[in-house]
């Protein structure tokens, strides 16, 4: 029996708040999910529940308290990312799983356009061919050429989104973890977003994103799932 | 990046003073105290342990007088270690225990495989030498003999470090203090070291010059590939550089992480704490 790319089963996130006494919450119980390969699971609920907790413990940026996050990897075969060793999770990032969080972080002095190329210059792309695919995306994305060379971190929150999609898109991960991809996005731009994310489908990439866009972004996904 | 580790180090340990039945009782990062209250000792490093892929950043932090310092000047074999191994091996060959060579090996290894950068240039360059003098002597030490060619190289490398190769002749001080950390840069990167080893290299520069510091770090990584371990109390700097990071506190590692996940999910007290206490 063949099984999905990822499954979660029992996920479980306590956080420690050691400078507050101790206290402990947990925002993510029990959780048991799976998503199949160029299959979109969109994740809703109300704000501040735990929705990117989930997100972020699959990227391994947190570090589960319990249960198992199976991933069918093409390099490592079938790992459980809650216990994967660091370099692997590493290397993972870098070639089969990507995530785009709510907010651009980038360092202030690199142009767009290297932005954009850096998970490209990361998988070992040379500068040219990774900033040619850059390019083509920066157009894809709508973002005028005028503004290439300059830091996404002058553009408008709209321009900084797409670059931001855009990072997370051009590495073609076999995973990709969307966090509010369509917020802050005009309709036009919504639609390029959803574009993408039905390109990379039929490419084969699996999508889970956490979104309150049930109308736009929700219509298009395979699933939809309501955390509670 | 699961490529195949270059250093790794076990149970590694140091201290300075006499040691007595209480001390390691009455040390460590859950007494907040790494000096012993009844014999002095001081314990720097303890039974630390690490490990450092081909080409991956590494970053060290912790308040100061945690153990970064020692455990990084360890590694670089100028401070012997009471107990404990750092391996070393080239390309996945067979690992070389380094607290096993001897005075000669250890510095021929030093200055063909190690390369270093300090907080203070007067650490890490002769100050009476001028640029090209200092570039000079980690070559020669690193048995370069032709002087064309070592001449050659100081041009080459004061390209990509960004400093003007026509003041090759002139003495450190008379460069800028962003600039001497590019020198020292440099004279670390002269023989093609396998690793780069970073000491607080931006602390004490202003906000600008910093910001060039690790632009030119970052991209001698990208271009180069080389391995990297950043000591650094500044967890941006961190941030910025490494993917992995370290947390020391009174000589122990703590927690030890993806960067990521020790900035948004610490574990230990101190790790949050010393998040929390982030401008």
């Amino acid at each position: 029996m063949s099984h999905p790319l990822l499954e979660i089963r029992n996920l479980s996130k306590s956080f420690t708040l050691h400078l507050i006494d101790g206290r402990e919450i947990t925002p993510v119980r029990d959780v048991n999910l799976s998503v199949a390969t160029g299959e979109h699971l969109l994740i809703h609920g109300r704000s501040g529940i735990g929705k990117t907790s989930i997100l972020k413990c699959i990227y391994r940026t947190y570090l589960p308290t319990s249960g198992q996050i199976w991933f069918d990897s093409h390099q490592f075969g079938r790992i459980d990312l809650s216990r994967a060793a660091e370099s692997v999770i590493l290397n993972l990032r870098e070639h089969e799983i990507g995530f785009c969080s709510q907010f651009l972080r980038v360092l202030p002095r690199v142009s767009a356009l290297d932005t954009l190329c850096e998970p490209l210059y990361r998988q070992g792309m040379d500068r040219a061919t990774a900033q040619a695919i850059g390019r083509e995306w920066l157009q894809r994305l709508g973002i005028s050429p005028a503004l290439w060379q300059a830091s996404p971190l002058t553009f408008s929150g709209g321009e900084q989104q797409r670059i931001n999609l855009g990072r997370a898109f051009i590495a073609r991960p076999r995973l990709l973890l969307l966090d509010e991809p369509t917020a802050s996005l005009d309709e036009a731009t919504k639609q390029v977003v959803i574009e993408m994310i039905r390109v990379a489908q039929s490419e084969g990439t699996a999508i889970i994103s956490v979104s309150h866009d049930l109308a736009g972004l929700g219509a298009h996904a395979n699933r939809q799932w309501t955390f509670q | 990046m699961t490529g195949d580790w270059i250093l790794r180090v076990e149970q590694l340990s140091k201290h300075f003073g006499p040691t007595c039945p209480d001390c390691r009782r009455l040390t460590g990062p859950d007494l907040g105290r790494s000096q012993c209250p009844r014999c002095g000792t001081v314990w720097a490093c303890v039974e630390a342990n690490l490990q450092l892929s081909a080409g991956e950043v590494l970053g060290i932090v912790g308040e100061s007088g945690s153990g970064k310092s020692t455990l990084l000047q360890m590694i670089y074999l100028a401070l012997h270690p009471d107990s404990g191994h750092i391996w070393y091996r080239d390309n996945g060959g067979p690992p070389r225990d380094l607290t096993t060579l001897n005075r000669y090996e250890a510095r021929l290894f030093r200055n063909t495989k190690l390369g270093i950068v300090y907080q203070r240039p007067e650490l890490g360059l002769n100050m009476r030498f001028s640029v090209g003098g200092n570039v000079a002597e980690k070559l020669l030490l690193a048995e370069w003999r032709h002087f064309g060619r070592i001449r050659a190289r100081t041009a080459e490398l004061m390209v990509k470090t960004e400093l003007p190769p026509e003041r090759i002749d002139d003495e450190p001080p008379t460069f800028s203090g962003g600039m001497l950390q590019r020198v020292q840069i440099a004279k670390a990167l002269a023989s093609r070291p396998s690793l780069l080893l970073l000491d607080e290299i931006t602390s004490g520069l202003d906000v600008s010059v910093q910001a060039r510091v690790l632009d030119l770090l970052r991209r001698i990584q990208w271009e180069d590939r080389i391995t990297m371990l950043l000591v650094s109390h500044d967890l941006g700097v961190v941030r910025q550089l490494a993917r992995r990071t370290i947390v020391m506190k009174n000589g122990h590692i703590v927690e030890a992480g993806l960067t990521d996940h020790i900035l948004e999910d610490p574990q230990h007290p101190y790790t949050q704490l010393l998040v929390s206490s982030a401008l």
